[in-house]
């Protein structure tokens, strides 16, 4: 533990809550735009302070502990919401990093981690017990039935979630986030991964989306159907917790996409593996933030597109759909590795998948329509 | 009224193309949708920099016509504050001083917190006394305060018709029905 980790962690730490305080902005502006109206804008010049006014109220506001909960384990319950999202992204880079020397500049918390992704898995599948927990401590059964089906989903989707990123594990040969970036960057735009992994990382993305409450996952919340789920008996910050662990989800995610699938820092002829000009650095990280703003902001748009699933449609799409997709998927990528077949032959195949999927889907429904 | 066939127009359930069993064009779409909406015109009033315009229809504060010679139409029959289902509108009848009615409101005093803004009360009215105009953001810092009385329901009156935004109900400089004195016979319905 040395001075740099312990400066690098504090900046993630304010920094994380910056953007996400600046995403709720960015959320209800979004939500606006789409919907023909304008959003936010009395708080500061285009309401940009409106989140600096949200924090203030949320940190003034009473704290409320119903009397009927359980205590301990319901003020434990958002911070291990908040715990486990920031942790995961220790390991995530945000900026180029050197894989054989790590320099006294560098983008992420815990250098060379070789099981990088798979901690991710692990610690955001923690994060499952702090709905579990949160809803059960409410000792209110609206909570505890919101609770439980948000824990089925998220056990549910971790399955394709992990399935669909072991293609890229077993492409790049490493967990490490950084190996796999670099493996990438040093290959150039051909080497990005989605070339390789269309599927894989579609059903990444959409596990990743529900895996992080986002619509149109979002059953735990459902503000339009539910009291609230597991989060009713939560109010002023504690409720926010809950919140900022959920943002914080969704940028782990976007690093995610733009790291596994989207080449990271890498970009043609800006930001090439041997960029050496002055400024570089920066321009990496720009490009790196870039990629994972776009995919914030798809998330918000997909937010306003699609409707919320049925409970059972949800359990269908994961076990039926994306299981079944992301395992045919990975035991191509494992027949290429195996016969050193050449990689690009893995795009057709993510096609040749789907188009077994259309037939089997065909297949269904000649079979529902028979009956 | 029925709706006549030809105005119904029926739409067929999309038959889905294998591709659409992916849902994946479906998402597509939209997402185009949505992308569009973010960039088309906005809708949003910034309500007290922009005023929006009330359509003349609107049913907001009362106002207490005037007669052509200024003075309060009404004729204290108490009609509205029968038909009024919030029980906001209170009267004091008294002896008309003109010779043209047998009385007058010595006091008309509308709850305007408690009123529903319902309209009931200008249709009951037989001689177009009571309207509702199109103001819309009263606002006050008592109760006290909210309780309009005749002078300043007249006043309201006078200020809409200087800012020439007469609701469209309004029989203004023509008298109602009831007050036709000259003629006996029951007066023609109007509009029909």
């Amino acid at each position: 533990m040395d001075w740099l980790t312990i400066g690098l962690i504090l900046f993630v730490i304010t920094w994380l809550q910056t953007v996400c305080a600046y995403l709720i902005y960015l959320e209800r502006k979004v939500a606006a735009w789409v919907q023909d109206r304008k959003g936010p804008n009395r708080v500061g010049p285009w309401g940009l302070l409106q989140p600096i006014a949200d924090g203030l109220k949320f940190l003034l506001k009473e704290q409320v502990v119903p009397a009927h909960v359980h205590r301990s384990l319901y003020i434990l319950a958002p911070s291990i919401a908040v715990i486990t999202t920031m942790l995961a992204f220790a390991v995530v880079p945000f900026g180029p990093t050197d894989v054989s020397a790590p320099d006294r500049l560098r983008f992420i918390i815990a250098p060379n981690i070789d099981i990088g992704l798979l901690f991710i898995f692990a610690i955001g599948s923690l994060n499952v017990y702090s709905i579990i927990l949160g809803g059960w401590a409410s000792n209110n059964k609206y909570s505890l039935l919101g609770c439980l089906r948000s824990a089925a989903q998220i056990i549910s989707y971790e399955i394709p979630l992990a399935l669909s990123a072991l293609g890229v594990v077993l492409l790049a040969g490493s967990l490490n986030l950084e190996q796999i970036l670099h493996e990438q960057a040093r290959a150039g735009l051909s080497g990005w991964l989605i070339w390789y992994q269309p599927l894989g990382g579609l059903l990444f993305f959409v596990s990743a989306l529900a895996e992080s409450n986002r619509l149109p996952f979002d059953l735990p919340e459902a503000e339009q159907e539910l009291v609230g789920g597991y989060h009713t008996e939560y109010s002023g910050l504690k409720f926010a917790l809950f919140f900022l662990g959920e943002y914080t989800h969704v940028i782990t995610v976007s690093f995610l996409m733009a790291i596994l699938y989207f080449g990271g820092w890498h970009f043609p002829a800006i930001a090439e593996y041997g960029s050496r000009y002055i400024g570089a650095t920066a321009i990496k990280v720009l490009i790196l933030w870039a990629k994972a703003s776009l995919f914030i902001l798809l998330i918000m748009l997909l937010r306003w597109t699609l409707p919320r699933f049925r409970f059972d449609q949800l359990m269908h799409l994961s076990w039926m759909g994306l299981v079944p997709l992301a395992l045919a998927n990975l035991v191509t990528v494992m027949l290429v590795r195996h016969w050193a077949l050449r990689p690009w032959l893995l795009a057709p195949g993510s096609l040749l998948i789907l188009l077994a999927a259309l037939l089997w889907l065909g297949l269904l429904r000649e079979k529902r329509y028979a009956t | 009224m029925p709706i006549s066939p030809s105005e119904i127009k029926w739409v067929d359930e999309r038959t889905l193309r294998p591709w659409d069993w992916l849902y994946l064009p479906a998402l597509w779409d939209g997402l185009s949708t949505t992308v569009r909406h973010m960039f088309s015109r906005k809708v949003t009033i910034e309500f007290p920099e922009q005023r929006p315009s009330i359509p003349p229809h609107y049913k907001g504060v009362h106002r207490l016509n005037r007669d052509e010679q200024g003075r309060v139409r009404c004729v204290a029959c108490y009609l509205c504050a029968t038909a009024c289902p919030a029980h906001c509108i209170d009267i004091v009848a008294a002896p008309s001083p003109w010779p043209d009615r047998e009385k007058y409101p010595e006091l008309f005093v509308i709850d305007e917190l408690r009123c529903i803004y319902c309209g009931m009360c200008e249709e009951a009215c037989p001689v177009d006394a009571i309207e509702l105009t199109t103001l819309y953001d009263l606002t006050g810092f008592s109760r006290e305060e909210m309780l309009f009385d005749k002078e300043k329901l007249l006043a309201v009156y006078d200020y809409t018709v200087a800012k020439g935004s007469d609701p469209i109900r309004t029989h203004r400089g023509v008298l109602g029905p009831a007050s036709e004195i000259a003629s006996q016979q029951p007066a023609p319905l109007p509009n029909t």
